[in-house]
Order: C-alpha cells, then structure tokens, then sequence
C-alpha cells in the first residue's frame, strides 16, 4: 500500500499504513498490551478484570476529559486532582451535616451532590479569570489554585478521611447491571437478597453502571467538541487565538467556561468518588492525578501546544495507561519497571506526533 | 462619484507620539488604493483605526457619505470592512469551511432538536466563493495546514468576500510567496475590483503597486505626505515621497 | 504635572514618583520584610538566633531545588522530575556510603567517595531530560514528568520497600552539625560540638548544610550573571531563534541547564540524606511546587528569559518564613498551601503591574 509517485520512493512514514499507526497508533498499542498481557498474566484476559479497570478508572476519564478541553485551547489545569478531592471532601461534610440535622438519607445525597456540583463552578471560574483578565499563565494559575484547593481540602477534612456517611453510597457507586449466578437465577442492579456475602465470587457481575455513566458523560462531551459550536470555538482558540478573536469569537468568555467546564468535571470525579469508596477523601500529592490526566491526553494525541485532540482518543489514552499499570502488575513485573514503562510511553506519545503533525 | 470610504483628519496618540495627524483618504468602489510609507511612518495604526482595533483621538469615518461609528473590530466587520493581516489568522486546525465561517457558523438541527455545525453546507458555500473568485483549492475537507502560501491568502480573500466585504484591507499580502502565487493574488485582487470592492493596500512591492493599485497615498511620520494617482507617478518619485527629499507640507 | 521645575530641579513629586518606581520593583523584598515583622509579633521568639537559623536549615532544600528550577525556567522551559532526583540522590548515597562502610572503609572517605558518586550518577537524569527537550524536540514538561516517573520506579526498587537508612555517625553529624561553636566561658570551636557540662549553655552558629548551600547558591548565581554560559541561557530563553542564529550552541546549552539541574537536586538528596539520615524516593515530591512558586514569586517570566538567582532566593525566603511563621503561630499547615497558592497568583499579577509601569 506505498504510494508510488515517479523517480521517488516514499518512505514508510507517508505510506498509507504507515499514516494509520501514526493515527491510531494508541489504540494499537492497546490492542498489542491486551494480548501480549494475556499470556503473561493469569487472569488478566477476563471479564472480571477488565470490568474492574474500566470501573476504578471512571475518574481518570474524568479528569482526562477535563485536561482535553483545556489543553486543545492550549493551557493546562494543574488543579483538576485537588479540586476533585475538595469536591470530595466537601460532599462528605455536607452529608455530615445533613445526617446530624435530621435529613433523611436520600434527601442528602442529592442535595450534598447538588451543592458540591454547583460551587464547583468556583475554582474554574477564579481559575478562568486569573488567567483571562490578569493575564496569568495557566500553568501558574492553575498551579496556585492547585495550592488553594489542597489547603481547602485538608482544611475540611483535617487531614483524615471522612467517614460516617450513609452505607448505601458504595452500594450505589459499585453496583452492576446483572449478577449471574451460573445455572441458577440473576438479578438487576443489587445482588440478590439472601445471597451470602461470602459467596460473591461465583457470582458473575456484567457491566458496572459506571460504564453506561461514563460513557454518557463522554458521548456528550465529544458530541459538542465535534459537532457544536462551542467545540468548535475550542479548536479555534487552540490554534491561533487572533484567528478567534478576529472573527469576533468571545475568546476571553469561552475560554473562562473552559475552565469552569474543567473544574466542573473535577468535581463530578470527587462525587463519583464518594460513590465509588463511601468516604470522602483529600487527593494526596502522591496521586499526581492532573499529571496522569495530562499524561492520557497526550497519550490520546493531543499536543500541549492546542488545536488537537478527541474525547474517545484521550480514553483511549487512560485505558493504556491503566491497562499497562494493571497489565504488569498482574505479570508480576516490579514498581519499577511500571513507572519507567509509563515515561517511555509517553515520549513515545510526543515523539509520534511531532513526526505525523497532521494527524488530527 | 461619492467615496466607498473616507477618513478626515484621524489623528491618533499614543503618550507622547503622534503616530497618525490628521489624515484624510478617500477610496472609490472598485477601487485599490496604495498605502505607502517607511517603518514607523503610521500606516499600520491607521489600518487598525479603519478595522476598529483603535479608537481615533480626532476625525471621522465615512462609509458611503454617512459618518460610521467604528469602536471595535465588530463594528468595523458590521460595516463591510474586512482586514487580512499579514499573518493570516486562520486557524491551522480547521478545515477551509470552518475558517471562512469563523464565529458565524452555520448550525442545522439534528434529530429536530439539537442545534449542529451543518459543515456539508459551509463546505459548499465555501466552494462557491472560491468558485467566484476563480481559486482552485482540491479537497476542502483537509485542513488548512496543508495549503500554500497563496491558497492561505485565497481562504482569507474568500472569508472577507463571503461576508459581502465592501472595503478590503490587505496588509503585505504578496510578502511571503512565491512569484507565480504572487502573481495569482494580485489576478485576485483585479477581479475583486471589477466586483466593485474597495481596497486598501499596504505594500511594500513597488511591483505590486504599479500592477494593481489606481492611486497611492504616501505617508511619513503620520502625515501625509503626497497622494499621486498610479498612472501619473513613477517608483522613484514615490520613494523620494516616502524618504522626504522633496519639500512637502501636510496635502490635505 | 512638571517632573522638573523651570529651574531644573526635580520637584517634590519627582521625588515621590521615584521612590514609588523604586518601591515597586522591589517589592518582593518589602513583601518579605512586611511578613517576618508580621511574624514576629504573632509569635515570640520568632526573631531570635536560634529561630532564624533553623528557618535557613530547614530551608535549604527549597533554596537548592529552587535554583536548579531557576536555570531551567529561564530557558523557558520546565522540570518536574527534581523532586524524585531529590529521593534517588537521597537513596543512592545511603546505600554507598553504607556499603563502602560496610567493606571496612574509614567513615569519613565513604561519605567523600559516597557523595562523588551520588553527585555523578544525578547527572544521568538531567542528560536525559536534556537529550529529550533539546534534541528529540519533547515538551520540558513531559519529558521530565516522564523522568520522574523513572527515578520513581529506580528509587522504588534500589530500596525494595524499606528505608534507607544506617549511615555512620558522622554523617548525622554533618548533617546537624555547624560551623561554629561559642561556649561562654568555654571557647569556640569549629565543626565540631565542644564537650561541656550538663545543662551549660552552647551557642550554636550557621549550620553546616546552611554554610554548604550558600557556597553552592553563590557559585551558580555568579555562573548565571557573570559567565558566557549564564548569558547563553538567559538568551536562548529570551529568544531561541535570535540565539540559534548568533551561533550560540542551543542544544548543548539546554543540556547543560537540565544537567545542572538534576545535579542540584542531587545535591539536594545528599543534604537531605545527611540532615534525617534516611533517604525515601519521594522526599521532594512536594518541594517540586515550592521551588517552582519560589522561582515565579521572585518574579521570573514562565516564558523564559528572565529571572534573577537573588530574588529567586528572596521567593525561597518567603515561603521558607511562611512555613516556620506558621508552625509557629499554631496555625496547621494546610493553611500553608492556600497562602502559597494565593501569593503565588498575585505574584504573577505584580510582576505585569510593575512592568507595564515602567
């Protein structure tokens, strides 16, 4: 499938195959991961494994998703992991307070939620308009709001998870489809009544609900880069910002509620957190979660430098990630040699891109 | 024949410095009018006057014989004045529809209720204007990374012209190409007039300006300091404008 | 209103404007002063000998990191992986020095040898990174993101899990030792603690790592100010075309900032191994933010091209008295992050004032 053009060989880059690794190459990489884990690892290739990444994975793609918007107009949000965990940490201390004044225990998951949800618009918005209005950096500012929200959190939290809140919040977060008893019965949503705890393992569990979630949560969101205007804005931003200005785009507007939408989804990732564990938790700075964000979009092909990148491309981004974490573990394979893959992967990333800039 | 556009004594300052005195230019439709002078000399600020990106300190701005109040790039885009800088400010990313819809996209309603990008259409009005302006671009579904030079400058021409510009100001256009695009922007230019658009030209190709320009308009240190009509002048007598060995006071 | 009057000499308000302009570029350093005086008052003893100089030992790994981040800030550029350098370095002495010890050698040579070698082997880092941002075109802050990573996983498994630990008794000696010591009555001695009787009083003055880092921070501000390769990276950062095409040997030059980097977190990691006597491979990962707040609060441009080592070192001050005045006052250190956070963000909004008004 070389192109042939007279007098002169083309080189495998510009090749037709060639083009599609450069595109695709993430999605193979992962593909290649899959099979080459599959034998190394027992129980890698199943159904309960995969569900398992996929789930604990749900606020990666938040947070990755939060990273893209920001990264395409070509800054950077250094404060999506803190944020998320002051969400976090913040929902927890309103459903305290909720309990102890009497509130029933659905009244207060939804209103805590709904608090949390609508002050998050807060951090992007300060965020937003340091960087618009007072012609910060977003590195910089996203950095000191980084330090804002992290004091915050342990503010709230003093430095201890929260507990306390109601049970049926893990429940919720970590419940699935369908559970299959093999040549018996199944059920909806909840594991059957009198099934005993310690029996979980011969139940087959089919689709966390956090994968119908998120992947609603990311359809809509690659359904407006792609095809809304405000997407395209984005875009338009990313790759030259007097283009935007000069067609009359609001640029400093949009790129506030770029921000807003960040931390917004930084928040949602707190929230779902609590669903996920059933307490509140401060991110630590061990985490480094905005780095893997940024890591997976990279991953995924965006370039830092904006006007580039897509929500499925930038999952795809976190799944090899996450699948090369679990991957070698599962193996067998030492801290070691997991961190140095995760480096490697990402020059690579950079590297493929500089050497197929038109891939979009 | 009333002017298309006038300016009557635009002064601008900037602190100290008087970058435009009270300048006045005429432009007729169907027109291209050369704007001259050396580094410093004040056409640029003028330019961004005309295209709203400065406000004027002194002096009015008429379109078509009525006083225009031009306060930012919106207004001026409101009333029919275009500007092509010289770095283009397209975006790369984007395809040759996109670009030329800039931040007036075409929406269509999906499934009757979601308002989308409708880029099918944008992409065919996109063609008819290139059509028009007889610019061959092959596949409109790229991105405009992969143009020219001069398909770039076509894709900024055809933006203004979609949006039924009546002055045209293009600053440097032919600065960073090739001679036989070059060659094709000013074809462009020629057909623009015949379509009755006004143009002002910042250049600095004497080639250029003895090709396509009708009338010129030398300016020095904020003034002006001559305006000649094409056919009547000669590159030497214009350089000596714009370096000052003749003797001028301020023309009005 | 008249600069000068008719007679030309500057008027009062002349005055005024000048001193203004004057304040104004300084500010960072009134910030400082303004917040150890605001220190002093909230909590005593804030402004004696002791305290002071236990604000410059704890702080002398925010000033290393912060001058390493200052060189490569300056070429515009950006390194994340100081902080796991800092670890690496912190683990890597440990482990020679405890070896060589263990091979019977004199603890003195083994901590000598053990530090060259920790100092040499955290060049490697810098290289890398330097390879990947000057010749393979990588973003600084991917390519050292991806560098932490590394000296993570490397660390992780050089120390299987444990602590490093077990150095001789001299190196906590050097660690928490100081230059000079008054016994009233006594006599001073140096380096080393003099024998006293119980319950007398010494005088403790400048502590060793304090001595050591002040001749480090002092060398590197001269290379940058005063040297044709300081001038080099101030230029390329300012403009890399420009530099490209004055002949100035771009690539060489960003590998040399990335190596002097990881060299000073080395340096880090050995002041870190010597003053707690251990070393974990994540010792700086929250320095990392420090030094970088420090370097912008000291007014450099993340775009590259400016910044200066002494006000970096005042930026390094004020987070440094923050710390200490904090603790001091009893307030938790979460509040910590917010002011680092907050000062850091008007920092960036002063330092466009100051220059717009000039």
């Amino acid at each position: 499938m070389v192109s042939e053009r007279a007098g002169e060989g083309k080189n495998f880059i510009d090749s037709r195959a060639g083009r599609f690794l450069a595109a695709n190459w993430a999605a193979c990489f992962l593909v290649l991961m899959l099979i080459v884990f599959s034998f190394t690892g027992k129980n890698f290739l199943s159904i309960a494994n995969f569900q398992n990444v996929v789930h604990l994975q749900t606020v990666a793609f938040l947070l990755a998703a939060a990273e893209l918007f920001v990264i395409i107009t070509g800054g950077i949000d250094l404060s999506v992991g803190f944020v998320m965990g002051l969400a976090s940490v913040g929902a927890a201390k309103l459903m305290q307070l909720f309990l102890a004044a009497g509130l029933g225990v659905g009244w207060t998951i939804v209103a805590s939620v709904m608090i949390v949800l609508v002050a998050s618009l807060l951090p992007g918005l300060i965020n937003g308009i340091v960087i618009t209005k007072f012609k910060v950096p977003p590195f910089i500012a996203t950095l000191g709001m980084y330090g804002i929200a992290n004091g915050l959190a342990l503010k709230i939290s003093q430095g201890y998870p929260m507990a306390g809140l109601p049970d049926v919040l893990p429940s919720i977060g970590n419940s699935y489809f369908l559970y299959v008893h093999p040549g018996d019965f199944f059920s909806f949503f909840a594991k059957p009544a009198n099934f005993a705890d310690h029996r979980i393992r011969e139940l087959l569990r089919i689709v966390p609900l956090s994968l119908p979630f998120i992947l609603i949560v990311l359809a809509i969101l690659s359904f407006t880069l792609r095809r809304r205007r405000f997407g395209r804005h984005t875009y338009a931003i990313g790759s030259s910002m007097d283009a935007a200005l000069r067609s009359g785009i609001h640029v400093d507007a949009h790129l506030i509620r770029i921000y807003v939408l960040s931390s917004f989804l930084a928040a949602l990732a707190g929230v779902f957190n609590i669903f996920q564990t059933g307490i509140g938790n401060y991110t630590t700075f061990n985490a480094q979660y905005e780095f893997f964000a940024v890591a997976a979009v990279v991953v995924g092909g965006a370039s830092l430098a904006g006007g580039k990148g897509r929500i499925w491309n930038s999952a795809v981004g976190v799944l090899v990630l996450a699948f090369l974490e679990n991957g070698l573990a599962i193996s067998g394979v030492q801290p070691f040699y997991r961190y140095i893959a995760v480096g490697v992967l990402l020059v690579v990333a950079v590297v493929i891109d500089k050497l197929f800039p038109d891939m979009r | 024949m009333s002017y298309l556009l006038e300016t009557k004594d635009i002064t601008k300052r900037f602190g100290g410095l008087t970058a435009v005195d009270h300048v006045s230019l005429g432009l007729k439709r169907g027109e291209a009018l050369a704007l001259l002078g050396d580094n410093g000399a004040g056409k640029s600020t003028l330019i961004k006057i005309i295209s709203g990106v400065h406000k004027p300190d002194e002096g009015e701005i008429f379109i078509d014989g009525k006083k225009a109040r031009i306060e930012s790039p919106i207004d001026a885009l409101a009333a029919g004045i275009e500007t092509i800088y010289q770095d283009l400010a397209l975006a790369e990313n984007l395809d040759v529809g996109a670009n030329i819809f800039l931040g007036r996209e075409r929406m269509k309603r999906s499934l009757g209720v979601l308002k989308v990008l409708d880029d099918k259409s944008m992409r065919e009005e996109a063609q008819k204007v290139l059509d028009r302006l007889d610019i061959e671009i092959p596949s409109l579904k790229k991105t405009i990374r992969t143009l020219s030079g001069g398909q770039r400058q076509s894709v900024a021409i055809s933006r203004s012209i979609y949006w039924d510009a009546k002055v045209l100001i293009m600053d440097e256009p032919t600065a960073a190409l090739g001679v036989s695009e070059q060659k094709k922007v000013l074809d462009l230019v020629r057909t623009l007039k015949d379509q009755g658009i006004g143009i002002i030209l910042i250049s600095h190709q004497m080639y250029d300006i003895f090709e396509v320009a009708d009338r010129l308009a030398v300016m020095r240190r904020g003034v002006k300091v001559g305006e000649r009509i094409v056919k009547d002048t000669t590159p030497d007598e214009v350089v000596s404008l714009m370096v000052g060995s003749e003797t001028v006071g301020k023309e009005r | 209103m008249l600069e000068k009057n008719a007679s030309g000499r500057a008027t009062s308000v002349g005055a005024v404007k000048a001193a203004a302009s004057f304040f104004r570029s300084r500010w960072v350093l009134i910030f400082l002063v303004l917040e150890i005086v605001f220190f002093c008052f909230r909590s005593e003893g804030f402004a004696n000998l002791s305290s002071m100089q236990m604000l410059l030992y704890y702080g002398v790994l925010v000033f290393l990191l912060a001058t390493a981040e200052l060189f490569v800030i300056i070429t515009g550029g950006i390194d994340l992986s100081l902080g796991y350098i800092l670890g690496f370095a912190s683990i890597i002495s440990i482990k020679v020095i405890t070896r060589l010890g263990a091979m019977g050698l004199d603890p003195g040579l083994s901590i000598l040898i053990g530090v060259a070698v920790t100092l040499v082997l955290g060049l490697i880092p810098g290289l890398v990174n330097g390879a990947l941002v000057a010749y393979l075109k990588v973003p600084s802050f991917i390519a050292t993101f991806a560098m932490l990573g590394v000296c993570h996983g490397v660390s992780e498994l050089i120390i299987n899990g444990v602590y490093a630990m077990g150095l001789p008794k001299l190196a906590a000696d050097i660690g928490s030792g100081h230059l000079l010591y008054i016994a009233p009555g006594g006599g001073t001695t140096f380096f080393q603690r003099p024998v006293v009787n119980r319950g007398a009083v010494v005088i403790e003055i400048i502590p060793n790592i304090v001595v050591v880092t002040a001749v480090i921070v002092i060398i590197f501000a001269f290379v940058l100010a005063r040297t044709k390769f300081g001038r080099h990276v101030y230029a390329l950062g300012g403009n890399m075309d420009a530099a490209i095409r004055a002949g100035i040997p771009v690539k060489r030059r960003l590998l040399g900032v990335y190596a002097i980097a990881s060299l000073l977190a080395s340096v880090a990691g050995v002041v870190y191994a010597l003053m707690y006597v251990s070393g974990k491979a994540d010792a700086g990962a929250s320095l990392v933010m420090d030094s970088i707040a420090a370097v912008v609060i000291g007014g450099a441009s993340m775009f590259g091209g400016s910044g200066t080592m002494g006000r970096t070192m005042v930026g390094a001050l004020i987070i440094a008295v923050l710390d200490m005045g904090l603790r001091m006052a009893g307030i938790p250190t979460f509040d910590k992050y917010i002011l680092v956070g907050v000062i850091l963000i008007l920092a960036v909004i002063m330092e466009r004032y100051v220059k717009e008004r000039e």
